[in-house]
């Protein structure tokens, strides 16, 4: 228990100093900017309580607001990821998995599911971010080129650093 | 209540969503200033296109009455180009000052929206900033005077209306050249305005006509109105004059944005004469 607290913590820290300090500045013109520090939220335990999880991950996005300085918006990204991580947990994992205190990471769930998960999960966090930051539906073209370019840049780096801290333990789905 | 309570817990996902998701957009609108300002202004893409729309079908209703306005202006510009006519120039010398005849310039501008029965009046208009509108600029319309720009958008402007307890014109009594300072005050009666601070010892009668002094944003000898009633004391030595307004607020339809051209000039000089006398 107290080991994932501590894991989890340095996962935040080390994110975050990621996002703040490299990935701020990397970007294709403004049209793809990733923000990989979501990984903390994807890989949160498994059986988490609702409310600590949308807590951790309003936390979270206000943490990344301070140093973007916009305050709020990735702040409602990150608790719309936190509810579609509930969703998406609940329409693939069985009871079992579902109760485990795993953490939902490469090298637990299989690539196929882990995939699935950043993926769709990523496009969520950036479609949400992007509507709230330029909110209006004016150059709407230019937000879904956006969203499309940024959310492919995020999924790369994301699978990228997961490939990195690859470890294989145990198997909670079959295959 | 046991019922809702199971509600509850099993869709509790759902509603920490919402309650944080809506505290996250509160932060968002609270907080950033491009957001605030897409969100809540007045003269924003979605209330001003609507308005625009209303008001294009309002404007038919009105068309009678504008019509005639802009033939009695017709009349009356035509009254004063015979003037310059008939003048004869041949024995008179030309002085003509040259930047005092280009020292405004005039947008013509269509309200689309327009309150008079609020403590605090604005007018919306279809000009902006990307027609050359900008904020505190004068507004006036074919007789008289209707208020001052607040804000702008590209396409839309939102103004105080000479009906809001804020504004202030600087006025002249008739042909006595002294000057006092026009306010709705705390009003309601959106056809009176006061003229406040004319010197007691001036003899004021009803029926005398106001101009606009020159003074402020607005060009010299506007008409804005006649005397109703004479002799409000305000203090010892001043008098408060309660008058008729020209303008009818309730059907304005095309205005003026006036641009003095020389302002910048004007305040550069008086904030110099103000330095020097420390």
């Amino acid at each position: 228990m107290g080991s994932v607290v501590l894991f989890n913590l340095f996962r935040f820290v080390a994110l975050i100093a990621l996002q703040v300090v490299l990935f701020k500045n990397v970007g294709y013109y403004n049209l793809a900017t990733p923000f990989p520090y979501i990984l903390i939220i994807f890989l949160l335990p498994i059986n988490i309580p609702n409310f600590i999880l949308f807590l951790l991950a309003f936390a979270t996005g206000l943490t990344v607001d301070a140093f973007y300085d916009s305050i709020g918006v990735h702040a409602a990204a990150c608790v719309a990821l936190a509810w579609f991580r509930i969703f998406f947990h609940k329409i693939t994992l069985d009871v079992d998995a579902q109760n485990s205190f795993e953490t939902p990471a490469l090298g637990n769930m299989g690539s196929k599911w882990f995939l699935s998960y950043i993926a769709i999960g990523t496009v969520v966090h950036h479609i949400v971010l992007f509507h709230v930051e330029y909110f209006s539906f004016s150059n709407y073209l230019s937000t879904l080129l956006s969203i499309l370019l940024s959310s492919i840049f995020t999924i790369l780096l994301i699978m990228l650093i997961s490939l990195l801290v690859y470890r294989r333990k145990s198997r909670l789905l079959g295959n | 209540m046991k019922n809702l309570w199971l509600f509850l817990v099993r869709y509790n996902a759902f509603f920490w969503f919402v309650l944080f998701f809506t505290v996250s957009l509160l932060l968002v609108v609270q907080n950033n200033r491009y957001q605030r300002s897409a969100f809540v202004n007045s003269s924003n893409v979605v209330v001003g296109s609507f308005y625009d729309k209303l008001n294009s079908w309002k404007s038919y209703l009105a068309l009678e009455e504008t019509n005639k306005n802009l033939a009695q202006e017709n009349a009356e510009l035509r009254q004063q180009l015979q003037k310059f006519i008939l003048a004869d120039t041949l024995d008179s010398v030309q002085i003509a000052d040259s930047i005092e005849e280009n020292r405004y310039r005039f947008t013509i501008a269509e309200v689309v929206n327009n309150s008079i029965h609020q403590k605090s009046n604005f007018i919306t208009i279809n000009k902006g900033s990307s027609e050359g509108v900008e904020k505190g600029l004068g507004v006036i319309t074919s007789n008289g005077v209707v208020g001052v720009v607040l804000n702008v958008s590209p396409h839309f402007s939102t103004i105080q209306s000479l009906l809001h307890p804020d504004t202030r014109v600087s006025v002249t009594l008739d042909t006595t050249n002294v000057f006092g300072s026009l306010a709705w005050g705390n009003n309601v009666d959106p056809r009176f305005a006061l003229v406040r601070d004319i010197p007691n010892h001036v003899k004021v009668q009803k029926g005398m006509k106001i101009y606009t002094s020159g003074f402020s944003l607005f060009p010299k000898g506007i008409e804005i109105g006649t005397v109703e009633e004479t002799g409000i004391v305000s203090g010892e030595s001043f008098l408060d004059v309660k008058i008729r307004l020209r303008t009818n607020f309730s059907n304005l339809n095309h205005v003026y944005v006036v641009k003095d051209l020389l302002e910048n000039e004007k305040n550069l000089l008086e904030t110099q004469t103000e330095d020097n006398n420390g």
